[in-house]
C-alpha cells in the first residue's frame, strides 16, 4: 500500500515538469496560434471567425510556392545530410578504434559550441566576392576576376547541410553502435558481397536511426531562419521569412499564425509520408526492440 | 547561536534596505534605435537624476510596433518610432498615450519639424508624438567608380551590373515611384491608383533584380558591402553614408533628383508606460544643446532642434555640407502617414519582388 503510494508520488513528481513543459510551452501556444489563424480581420479592431486567412493563402501563388520550395529544399538537405552523415557515423561506430571514438564524436560536436549566426557568417567570410575562396582562386590563377559564390540556392543548401548534419550523425552513431559485428561477419561468411551486406544488413539495422535523423534534420531545416536568409540574400525565399514578415513588418498576426499552422501541418504530412514510404512508424524510430 | 541569529537579522535588514531602495528608484525603459541611447548620455542622465535608472532595448520601427502591440503598450516607458508609424497604428492598436506638451520644452525644437510631426500624429485633438532625430533616405556611391549617380533608377543601370544594392523595404518602392514620375504620397488617398503605381514599380524592380548584388538588411551589412568595394552604389540612410565618408572620402551621400525621402524619429509614450515623468525628463534632457551634440555624434543624424547642423560633429557636418545644397533641402519629401491597408499592399508588392526569379 505504502509502496504504491510512493511509486505514484515519484511518478507525479517526475512527470510534472515534463507535463508543464508540454502544456505550457508547446500545446497552449499552438492552440493560441490556431485560434489567431481563424480570426479574420474585417476592419480596425474588428474581427470575425472564419477560414479567410487559409483561403487567402491558397489564392496567393507566392505563398504556397514558397512553402513548396521550402519543403523541396529541406528534403534535398535531408538526403544530402544522410549521404554525408552515414559514412561518418559508420566510421565512428564501427571502424574507428574504441579509444579514438570519443574524440571523433567530440569533433563532430564542436561546431555546436558556436552559434548558428556566427557559423553562417563564417560561410559569408569564405564565399563572398572579396572572401577567402575567391581570393585563393584568383591567387592560384584559376579565375581572372573575383567570383561571387553567395546569394544562390546551392550556397543555401550547403550551408544548411553543414548546420544540420550533426543531428543526422548522432542518432546514426547510437544505432550503429548497437549492431553486433558478428552480424556483418556472418553476412560475409555466407557469401554476401559488400553491397549485399550493406543493403541487407546494415541499412535495415540502421533504419530507425536513419528515420529519426531524417525527421530531426527535416524539421530543423524547414524551420530554420538565419542560414537561408543570410546565405540566400536577394534570392532567398524561405517560408519562415514569410511568417516573420507577416508578424513583424505587416502587423498581420492573423496571416502569420495561419502560415505557422500550415508549416507545422505540411511538415508533419511530409514526415508521415516518409514514414509510410519507408514502412516505419514513429514508435520504432525512438525505441528499438 | 545568538551571534549567528543577530548576523542573520542584520543580513535580512540589509536585504530589505537594498530592495526598498531599489524600488524607490524609478526605472525608465527606453525602446529605441541602435545608436539613440549611447552609454555616455545614459551616464550623464543618471548623474543628474540619481533616482532614475535607464534600461535600453534597441529595435527598429516594425519591431517597436510589434513589441508594443504584443503587450497592448506595456513593458516600455518611452518609444521612438518614425513619424509615419503613429497615426494608423494608434487607431488600429491603441498602443500610445497622448503627450502632455506642457511638460516638454518644445521651444527648442525646429518649428517646421515640430508642426509637421504634430500634424501627422494628432488624433481627436490629442498629440501623440514630438520629433527627435531626423534624416533622409537617398543614394550613396563611390564617386571614383560611379561618378554620375543621380536617380533611384540609376541603381538599375546595366553598366553597374552586380555592383549595386538596396534594402527591400517600402523606401525603395516610394523612391522608384518618384523616379518614374509618380507621386505615391498623393496616391495614398486613392488606393486603386496607388495599386497601379505599385504594380509598375514592382515590374521595374523585378527587372532590376538581376542588376543587384543583394538586398542589404542593416547599416552594418551595407557598410561592409560598400567598404569592401563589392557594391559601388546603393540606396542608403544618410547617416550610414556619413559614417562611411569618414572612412573613405570617395563615398558620398547623393540626394536623388526627385528628392531624398525624409523621416523623423519621434518620442512617444506607450499606452501602459509606468514612468511618464522620467520619460518627459529624458526628452527634455536629450534636447539640451550639449547632449544633442553627443547624440548626433552617435546617431550620425541631425536633431530636430534649432541650429542642429551647428551641433553636428566636425566630420559629420562636412559630410552633410558635401551632400546637401539648400535646394536639396527644399526638395525633401517627408514620408506621409501610412493609411490603413497601405502596409499590406506594399508588403504584398515586396513579397512579389522577393519571390521573382530572373
Amino acid at each position: 500500500m505504502l509502496r504504491s503510494d510512493t511509486g505514484k508520488l515519484s511518478l507525479i513528481l517526475l512527470m510534472t515538469p515534463f507535463v508543464l513543459w508540454i502544456v505550457l510551452l508547446i500545446l497552449l501556444p499552438q492552440l493560441g496560434i490556431t485560434f489567431v489563424s481563424l480570426r479574420e480581420k474585417i476592419g480596425p479592431r474588428q474581427y470575425e471567425f472564419g477560414f479567410g486567412n487559409y483561403i487567402a493563402f491558397i489564392q496567393e501563388p507566392i505563398y504556397w510556392n514558397t512553402l513548396l520550395r521550402t519543403a523541396w529544399m529541406s528534403i534535398l538537405v535531408t538526403v544530402m545530410s544522410l549521404l554525408v552523415g552515414f559514412p561518418i557515423a559508420f566510421y565512428i561506430a564501427k571502424i574507428a578504434q574504441r579509444r579514438s571514438r570519443a574524440g571523433l564524436f567530440l569533433l563532430c560536436l564542436i561546431p555546436l559550441w558556436v552559434s548558428d549566426l556566427v557559423r553562417a557568417f563564417g560561410w559569408i567570410v569564405l564565399l563572398r566576392e572579396t572572401g577567402l575562396i575567391s581570393g585563393a582562386l584568383q591567387y592560384v590563377g584559376l579565375v581572372n576576376g573575383p567570383v561571387e559564390m553567395l546569394y544562390n540556392d546551392v550556397t543555401v543548401v550547403i550551408g544548411l547541410v553543414y548546420t544540420v548534419v550533426l543531428f543526422m550523425i548522432v542518432p546514426l552513431v547510437s544505432t550503429l553502435d548497437g549492431m553486433d559485428n558478428s552480424m556483418l561477419e556472418a553476412g560475409y561468411n555466407l557469401g554476401g558481397s559488400r553491397l549485399t551486406v550493406f543493403r541487407r544488413i546494415i541499412v535495415p539495422y540502421a533504419m530507425p536511426g536513419i528515420v529519426s535523423g531524417c525527421i530531426i534534420v527535416f524539421m530543423l531545416t524547414a524551420g530554420s531562419y538565419l542560414t537561408p536568409i543570410l546565405l540566400g540574400g536577394k534570392n532567398s525565399m524561405w517560408f519562415t521569412e514569410q511568417i516573420y514578415d507577416q508578424f513583424i513588418t505587416r502587423y498581420n498576426w492573423e496571416a502569420g499564425a495561419t502560415f505557422g499552422v500550415l508549416l507545422l501541418g505540411f511538415t508533419s504530412m511530409v514526415i508521415w509520408l516518409g514514414l509510410k514510404l519507408t514502412g516505419q512508424n514513429l514508435a520504432s524510430t525512438v525505441a528499438k526492440d | 547561536m545568538k551571534f549567528l541569529g543577530s548576523k542573520l537579522l542584520a543580513t535580512a535588514a540589509v536585504i530589505i534596505a537594498v530592495s526598498t531602495g531599489a524600488s524607490s528608484a524609478e526605472t525608465l525603459r527606453l525602446l529605441t534605435w541602435g545608436s539613440y541611447a549611447p552609454d555616455e548620455i545614459i551616464k550623464l542622465f543618471e548623474e543628474k537624476y540619481p533616482d532614475i535608472q535607464v534600461e535600453v532595448t534597441f529595435s527598429n520601427n516594425e519591431e517597436m510596433v510589434a513589441k508594443l502591440r504584443a503587450t497592448g503598450g506595456a513593458g516600455f516607458d518611452l518609444a521612438q518610432p518614425s513619424h509615419d508609424r503613429i497615426y494608423a497604428v494608434q487607431q488600429e492598436y491603441g498602443i500610445y498615450k497622448p503627450l502632455d506638451l506642457t511638460k516638454i520644452d518644445t521651444s527648442v525644437m525646429e518649428p517646421k519639424l515640430l508642426e509637421g510631426v504634430k500634424a501627422n500624429t494628432t488624433i481627436d485633438g490629442q498629440v501623440y508624438a514630438v520629433p527627435h532625430q531626423w534624416g533622409t533616405s537617398g543614394l550613396m556611391a563611390d564617386v571614383s567608380k560611379v561618378p554620375d549617380l543621380k536617380s533611384w533608377s540609376d541603381l538599375c543601370d546595366p553598366q553597374y551590373k552586380g555592383k549595386t544594392s538596396m534594402r527591400l523595404k517600402r523606401t525603395i518602392l516610394l523612391g522608384t515611384a518618384f523616379a518614374m514620375g509618380e507621386d505615391p504620397f498623393a496616391a495614398y488617398s486613392d488606393l486603386d491608383k496607388y495599386q497601379t503605381i505599385l504594380d509598375k514599380v514592382a515590374e521595374k524592380l523585378i527587372a532590376c533584380k538581376d542588376n543587384l548584388k543583394t538586398y542589404w538588411t542593416g547599416g552594418d551589412d551595407l557598410s561592409n558591402l560598400m567598404l569592401s568595394g563589392e557594391v559601388v552604389a546603393s540606396e542608403t540612410w544618410d547617416s550610414t553614408a556619413y559614417k562611411l565618408y569618414a572612412q573613405n572620402p570617395n563615398i558620398h551621400f547623393i540626394p536623388p533628383t526627385t528628392g531624398a525621402l525624409a523621416w523623423i524619429d519621434t518620442f512617444t509614450i506607450p499606452a501602459k508606460g509606468e514612468a511618464d515623468d522620467a520619460a518627459y525628463k529624458w526628452i527634455n534632457f536629450v534636447l539640451q544643446p550639449e547632449i544633442v551634440k553627443l547624440m548626433s555624434a552617435s546617431t550620425g543624424s541631425q536633431a530636430s532642434v534649432k541650429g542642429a547642423k551647428d551641433l553636428l560633429p566636425e566630420d559629420k557636418r562636412a559630410a552633410v555640407t558635401a551632400a546637401f545644397t539648400d535646394k536639396d533641402i527644399d526638395n525633401l519629401k517627408f514620408f506621409a502617414n501610412i493609411p490603413p491597408g497601405v502596409e499590406d499592399m506594399e508588403g504584398k508588392t515586396l513579397e512579389k519582388i522577393k519571390a521573382a526569379t530572373e
